[in-house]
């Protein structure tokens, strides 16, 4: 669902958890200078963090919340028809993970950055991603070693 | 003042006693907890269920000492801003947590300047008496507001291609 026509500055859907989740992808703004940034986050609290840039909130799940995913998917779909990103970054997790299968499904590109917190082993949610993008990133040399998430570098 | 935080999820009891009795202990040092989804009540420190992330780092600012379970937002916004923080691992044996991986980002995150990581609750009291009075570290020892050029390449290099 990219914007048309074309323009050089890429909008950018940069959406995360609350807590840790959100944190490290603040910590990634650097990487969106030049861009159209819209943020999203399971806390609605952490708006105030990233004004006046656009923003929404949408509710958390985990894999062991069926219902609550059903309803997480439904919001970060809005979101995306909503903002209709160019590409999409996340630092997961399940509404992260979501937002890229879903975009996947409108040709939006995906990367999802792993939480510093996996320092042995991919996250479920990162597992996830790695069957629908090869933009996976993981912050441990030794987790990029053992798994196809790369490593490039961390949030600290 | 100490200010603990324990997340979002679920509740980490085993580290708020550990502090509420330490409190007790120290009546003229002033303690707040962000106590999550605490079912208990502590008589010796200033609760809150939870604080906007804007809030919570405002209180990060004016805090002395930070007590925490192993979770990444405290553990950078506590390096970011320089603050000594105390760091309990959650354990799934004590259903603190679905896995024990809080173990692994509290050993690799050990090394940080401000960070201090203890193995028992018990360990917390010894821990802040020792840490009392420990300067919030200059700006040259704090953690950047940023992630490293490696990722922040990464990132930028993936978002270009989206132009």
């Amino acid at each position: 669902m990219p914007t048309s026509p074309k323009t050089h500055r890429p909008k950018v859907l940069a959406i995360s958890s609350g807590g840790g989740h959100w944190i490290q992808l603040l910590r990634l703004r650097p990487a969106f200078e030049g861009a159209e940034v819209h943020f999203a986050c399971s806390d609605p609290g952490a708006a105030e963090m990233v004004g006046p840039a656009p923003f929404s909130s949408f509710p958390d799940a985990n894999k062991d919340q069926p219902l609550k995913l059903l309803f997480c998917a439904f919001a970060v779909l809005r979101i995306l028809l909503r903002t209709r990103p160019d590409a999409i970054v996340t630092t997961g997790a399940a509404g992260g993970y979501l937002a890229i299968a879903l975009g996947r499904l409108f040709g939006i590109r995906g990367m999802f950055v792993d939480s510093i917190a996996n320092a042995h082993e991919l996250s479920i949610s990162a597992r996830l991603a790695l069957r629908i993008t090869d933009k996976v990133l993981t912050q441990w040399p030794g987790v990029a070693d053992a798994t196809p998430a790369a490593f490039h570098g961390r949030v600290l | 003042m100490i200010l603990a935080t324990v997340g979002t999820q679920l509740p980490f009891d085993r580290l708020l006693r550990a502090l509420d009795a330490w409190a007790a202990r120290n009546p003229d040092q002033r303690v707040r907890a962000q106590s999550g989804n605490s079912q208990e009540v502590f008589k010796n420190m200033d609760c809150t269920a939870f604080l906007s992330p804007a809030a919570y780092a405002g209180a990060v600012e004016e805090a002395d000492i930070i007590v925490s379970h192993a979770g990444m937002g405290s553990i950078l916004t506590a390096a970011e801003l320089g603050k000594p923080i105390v760091i309990l691992p959650r354990l799934a044996a004590h259903g603190e947590h679905r896995t024990d991986h809080q173990l692994a980002t509290a050993a690799e995150m050990a090394s940080l300047a401000n960070v201090t990581v203890i193995e028992s609750a018990e360990e917390l009291g010894p821990a802040l008496d020792r840490l009392s009075g420990a300067p919030t570290l200059p700006a040259a020892e704090r953690i950047s507001a940023s992630a490293d050029a490696g990722l922040i390449g990464a990132v930028a290099h993936f978002l270009r291609g989206a132009a």
